[in-house]
């Protein structure tokens, strides 16, 4: 069964000159009990289609389905069977957490006795039982991420939604997070997430969906997109940054790499190239390298990484470097043409 | 974390009109306790809120009083303070903006919106909310006026109905408030909207006559629905009232049941749709 189909979704925030296309056709098939990861940059659409599946947000074009009914037109009956943690905390800063969670066990008509019980044992479960009578507006983040979690699991949803869960915790919290997921999916949940950490997706989720520009950009599983970067990578690290280009020669000959796959890490002093053969490359480049007189200091295969199958199929890097980055080139390009 | 409790079974979301009927009136009552819990939390601004007008009662009969008299004749404190009760009711309007607006901005709407309660309990519980602290603002008022020498001089049951022409005039202002706060849906818009309801308050009999005003503004404040209802309290509370001989001056009462029911008319359906449209 298919929990969460969602076909050609639209959305454009403001009008005329101002407008701007969130969502620009977005396909989203995630079946039942699997968790699905919605990976993407700053500004990729990912919060505009979790609030479209949520039934928050109307969605100009396309169609979704959750849980079996359409969001637009029995809401109700979508909201019936979801959870959701948004992106920014959806608490009640003044009341306490025992008193949130009671205020929305009873909005969820669990009856005032029902509402108390279902609070302390989730309270008990993520660890809030200590501090449920402080107001919420005084938690630390990490306590206010998993109250706002526990809300979303008062009655237990057949959907849940996602959105930067682990976003501005400590490891700890992300493990956290992590554990608590899992448990869900074992109760057979279906889960969506959004998240801008690539380990995440790949320590979650059955399937990824890269979203770039408001649409899906690259679709599969952690190790099929990882597949479609030509399998493993070699990597070398050498001594001196000065023979970085001389190590990248041999490189490609041993990897018969094209020029434009090699990554070269000034940084780093790394060289790093997808190979089809590895063994016959690992051997040719420690070989070719000593010929050529570079000394290394490491040389390894590995699978590649989501960042590198993001930057493959987006053709940017992603992260907060990556925007700080994007901005300057806007700035330089802006002042440029004053 | 330890293991995961069984969830407790949830009633299906409301598919027959009764049911909603019955979920809307739990949900309205579940939202508006919530606004109690946030006096019981924040007991210092639930004061504040008592106290302001309060204040500004007793200030403005000190400030004014002294220095002003009554076209149709008698005391200025018993033409001024009904003013500042009906004042008080129409500065309501911010409140409830102030306090939509603050909940819009923090996410936890977005919760609510994402549960199959009824959608009218959000703004029910406001309301309700909102009514509950104008009674007790009224009532402290009503004291206050009393200590710097106001009185009513007719029977309890027409001081009954000017208290409740008041709370009338109040509950058509929340629901402008609502609607205005659905509309700024941010609370540093909600200055934007004092700068237009502070003159609207002050043009109108509250605190002198509308026949000393200037022609037009005169007229503004004769038909300004605050001057139907001080008009209304005065006849009724038997206080000195404004000599005018407009349909407005004669007939308060019948303007201060309309002028409030035309608002409501108009804010409320307008307020359940701009709600409704919140995820456009
Ligand atoms: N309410 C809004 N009004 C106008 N534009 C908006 C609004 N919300 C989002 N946008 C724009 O729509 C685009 C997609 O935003 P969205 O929040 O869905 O991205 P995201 O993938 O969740 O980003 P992030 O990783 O920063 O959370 C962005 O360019 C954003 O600026
Ligand atoms: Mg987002």
């Amino acid at each position: 069964m298919t929990a969460i189909l969602a076909e050609g979704l639209r959305k454009t925030y403001g009008r005329g000159s101002a407008a701007k296309a969130a969502l620009a056709g977005l396909d989203l098939a995630v079946p039942a009990g699997t968790v699905h990861a919605v990976l993407g940059p700053n500004g990729a659409g990912k919060t505009t289609a979790v609030r479209i599946l949520a039934t928050l947000l109307r969605p100009d074009a396309g169609t979704a389905r959750v849980a079996g009914h359409d969001v637009v037109r029995e809401p109700d009956e979508v909201r019936y069977r979801i959870g959701l943690l948004g992106q920014h905390a959806a608490l009640d800063e003044v009341l306490g957490g025992r008193q949130n969670l009671e205020l929305f066990g009873r909005l969820y008509h669990l009856g005032r006795a029902g509402a108390r019980r279902r609070a302390t044992a989730l309270l008990e479960q993520f660890g809030l039982d200590a501090t449920g009578d402080k107001p919420v507006g005084r938690y630390s983040g990490g306590m206010r991420r998993r109250l706002d979690l526990a809300a979303s699991l008062l009655m237990r949803p057949r959907v849940l939604f996602l959105d930067e869960p682990t976003t501005g915790l400590d490891p700890r919290g992300r493990t956290e997070v992590w554990q608590a997921v899992r448990s869900l999916v074992g109760d057979g949940t279906t889960v969506l997430l959004t998240t801008q950490y690539l380990e995440e997706a790949d320590q979650l989720a059955d399937r990824v969906s890269v979203v770039d520009h408001g649409r899906v950009v690259a679709e599969g599983t952690a190790d099929q997109l990882k597949a479609r970067l030509g399998g493993d990578r070699i990597d070398v690290v050498v001594r001196d940054a000065d023979r970085l280009r001389a190590a990248a020669a041999v490189i490609g000959m041993a990897a018969r790499a094209e020029e434009d796959a090699i990554e070269v890490d000034a940084d780093a002093r790394r060289v790093s190239a997808p190979v089809a053969d590895r063994m016959a490359a690992l051997a040719e480049t420690v070989r070719g390298l000593a010929a050529a007189g570079v000394a290394a200091e490491d040389v390894s295969l590995r699978r590649p990484t989501l960042d590198e199958v993001f930057i493959h199929v987006t053709g940017r890097k992603q992260g907060p470097e990556a925007d700080a980055a994007a901005g300057a080139a806007r700035a330089a390009a802006e002042g440029s043409a004053v | 974390m330890t293991a995961t409790t069984p969830a407790p079974a949830v009633p299906p979301p409301a598919r027959t009109a009764g049911a909603r009927l019955k979920w809307a009136v739990a949900d309205g009552l579940t939202m508006t306790e919530r606004g109690f819990a946030h006096w019981a939390r924040q007991p210092g601004r639930a004061v504040v809120s008592l106290v302001f007008p309060v204040m500004m009662l007793v200030v403005f009969t000190y400030l004014l009083g002294g220095g002003m008299a009554v076209s149709g004749g008698g005391s200025y404190r018993e033409y001024l303070v009904p003013g500042m009760l009906a004042l008080a009711m129409s500065f309501g309007l911010e409140a409830t903006m102030v306090s939509l607006t603050a909940d819009l901005g923090k996410g936890v709407v977005d919760r609510f919106r994402a549960m199959p309660m009824a959608p009218s309990a959000v703004l029910v519980g406001r309301a309700l909310t909102d009514m509950a602290e104008s009674v007790f603002g009224l009532a402290a008022m009503a004291v206050a006026g009393y200590a710097v020498g106001w009185r009513w001089h007719g029977t309890w049951a027409a001081a009954l109905a000017a208290f409740g022409l008041l709370l009338l005039l109040r509950f058509a202002m929340l629901w402008a408030g609502i609607f205005l706060g659905l509309v700024a849906r941010k609370p540093e818009m909600v200055q934007a909207v004092q700068i237009l309801v502070w003159p609207v308050a002050f043009l109108s009999s509250a605190f002198t006559s509308p026949e000393t005003m200037p022609g037009w503004l005169g007229a503004v404040a004769e038909w300004n629905p605050m001057s139907a209802t001080a008009g209304a309290i005065r006849e009724l509370f038997g206080n000195p009232g404004w000599a005018g001989d407009s349909w407005a001056a004669r007939h308060p009462v019948a303007l201060a049941v309309a002028w409030p029911l035309v608002l409501l008319a108009v804010f409320c359906p307008l307020a359940v749709r701009r709600y409704r449209r919140l995820g456009r």
